[in-house]
């Protein structure tokens, strides 16, 4: 489903990490030093949080690509009736605006591989893995968008989501400091949400650690893909289909 | 092809509720391969409601429902496959022009990309659209929208076209030019359903129509029979001083088989408007204007309903 997309937009989602790994891994890389990773190792500030940025921007893709898009062909443009009455179901609908968030989320991780590599922040040939990892992401992100927004009412609503779920699970998913730093309660919040799966799985992959860890967030991802994905579905179906 | 009957379409007992309001209640038809068949009713009559159960775009509540042969609950797909669709509302793609819509639409039927270029082609010359063809969909008038709409229903060369009031917001030119497309359409061996609240439409396109009114079906046969049925041959249309408004009680009794007020005008039905008007004169009732002219589907309408069709 080829939409024209506002490549504003789409750019912004690459300059984005781009420029926290910078402010950020550089900045606070300069003061911290290194940190521990789960094996011992001691890696850079910067690789240690450049992955965590690739795996949130494909969270922001994800998330963006499908609320706020999908909401308005949701709810005001009747495209969706239209492509209905073809032999295309609420299922391939789904899918298809899943593609968009895949392909932003490709593009994004591409930008952060190449940049990072340029900077000797790749500690492992795994890192390639990065970059279905981040597909994958992408995937399950999205399916929480679109179930998302099929709840949402008003262009107001958007707050919702993004200033209390996106942004705090930006901020306390592991992104920046080992989650070890953070008081037990907060570590047991922070290990249910999905984007401290997503932050684990690149972080090992790019840093050449792949354990039970990994193969535990993938898992959680998965079930995390299927549910939202069967709530996405279920939800268009009732405002679609009367 | 079907089957078992040569009807395209077939509904027993059809029914469509939104919760506790029915909106299509119990109804029966039998659309014939070829031809058109029309739906006409006023607003609220679930014209709109039948059409997007027989799109498989609206779960059947009740009742059976077989389109070309088929069961929409089960094969909505292999139906939507071979069905063309022109909804009450379009619903273009506005972020996308006038070729790509069609292009696009063709891919969700499956249809080659080279396929698809030529087909959008001859569709957007067949409804006059070809020199709009790269502009974006968002500024076309109306009846530019909804003749894209009709080209888009198209694509997949369906043999049955489902059209929900498709000159709704024409301009007379443009609805003539339709009508005449839809005419070729026919003739290429497409059957057509169509809605619509234009009597003159529905007599110069459909072979068979149902009347719906009140989520039911009132009346069914080609506009011919319908008027024959239900009116007479003739109608006098009489314009009366509004002074005399409410003291004629009586005053045109015996004249006419049956008499019509409407607000503005009164009906006066007999099989001789001429002899009627000559006894109207003899009367000596003043009379504003007076017109003598054939029955229509208009009036099979009003005694039907009791409601004229065009709001
Ligand atoms: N999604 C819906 N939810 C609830 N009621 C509905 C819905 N769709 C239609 N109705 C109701 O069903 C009835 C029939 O509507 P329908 O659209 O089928 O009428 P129609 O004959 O097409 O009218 P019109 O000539 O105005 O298009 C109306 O009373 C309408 O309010
Ligand atoms: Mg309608």
């Amino acid at each position: 489903m080829v939409y024209r997309h506002q490549w504003i937009v789409i750019a912004s989602g690459v300059v984005e990490p781009v420029l926290y790994l910078f402010g950020i891994g550089l900045g606070i890389g300069g003061l911290v030093g290194g940190v521990q990773l789960a094996d011992g190792r001691f890696v850079s500030y910067a690789a240690y949080v450049g992955p965590a940025l690739l795996a949130s921007a494909a969270m922001n893709g994800a998330v963006f690509e499908t609320i706020f898009n999908v909401f308005f062909k949701l709810n005001y443009a009747k495209t969706y009736e239209g492509i209905l009455a073809t032999p295309m179901g609420i299922t391939e609908i789904a899918l298809g605006e899943m593609l968009w968030a895949l392909m932003r989320a490709a593009l994004y991780a591409v930008a952060m591989l190449v940049i990072m590599a340029a900077m000797g922040l790749i500690l492992s040939p795994l890192a390639i893995l990065a970059l279905p990892a981040a597909l994958f992401i992408s995937a399950a992100f999205s399916a929480a968008g679109l179930a998302g927004t099929s709840y949402l009412r008003t262009v107001q609503d958007f707050d919702i989501p993004m200033g209390l779920i996106v942004q705090p699970m930006f901020l306390f998913s592991g992104t920046f400091f080992p989650i070890t730093a953070y008081p037990l309660p907060i570590q047991v919040f922070m290990h249910l949400t999905p984007l401290y799966h997503a932050v684990n799985l690149i972080r090992g992959l790019m840093t050449g650690i792949l354990g039970w860890g990994q193969a535990w967030d993938f898992a959680y991802l998965a079930a995390f893909f299927v549910v939202f994905m069967w709530l996405a579905t279920r939800q268009m179906e009732r405002k679609l289909i009367k | 092809m079907p089957a078992a009957s040569d009807a395209l379409v077939r509904a027993r007992s059809l029914t469509k509720r939104f919760n506790a309001f029915t909106a299509v209640d119990g109804i029966d038809f039998e659309v014939p391969a070829g031809g058109s068949f029309g739906f006409l009713g006023p607003n609220g009559a679930g014209k709109t409601s039948t059409m997007r159960m027989i799109a498989c775009a609206s779960p059947v509540t009740s009742g059976e429902l077989r389109v070309i042969g088929m069961d929409p609950r089960t094969d909505a797909r292999e139906i939507k496959a071979r069905l063309g669709v022109v909804p009450q509302i379009d619903n273009l793609d506005q972020e996308l022009t006038v070729r790509e819509n069609l292009e696009m639409y063709a891919r969700y039927f499956d249809i080659p990309a080279a396929v698809a270029r030529q087909r959008a082609s001859e569709l957007l010359e067949f409804v006059q659209l070809a020199e709009r063809a790269k502009d974006q969909v968002e500024p076309l008038s109306g009846g530019m929208k909804r003749r894209l709409t009709i080209a888009r229903a198209l694509i997949n060369e369906p043999e049955l076209v489902i059209l929900d009031e498709p000159t709704t917001g024409l301009d007379p030119q443009a609805r003539h030019l339709l009508w005449e497309r839809l005419y070729q359409l026919k003739r290429r061996g497409a059957t057509l359903i169509i809605t619509t609240h234009y009597m003159d439409e529905a007599e110069q396109l459909c072979d068979r129509l149902v009347v719906m009114d009140k989520a039911r079906i009132v009346a069914e046969g080609s506009p011919r029979q319908l008027i024959d049925q239900y009116s007479t041959r003739e109608v006098l249309e009489l314009r009366l001083p509004d002074a005399d408004r409410g003291r004629r009680n009586g005053q045109l009794d015996g004249l006419a088989d049956r008499i019509e007020e409407l607000p503005d005008r009164t009906l006066l039905y007999t099989d001789d408007g001429e002899r009627a008007l000559d006894a109207v004169h003899a009367r000596q009732i003043p009379v504003e204007s007076a017109l003598v002219r054939r029955s229509s589907l208009e009036d099979v309408f009003l005694r039907l309903t009791g409601r004229t069709l065009v709001e």
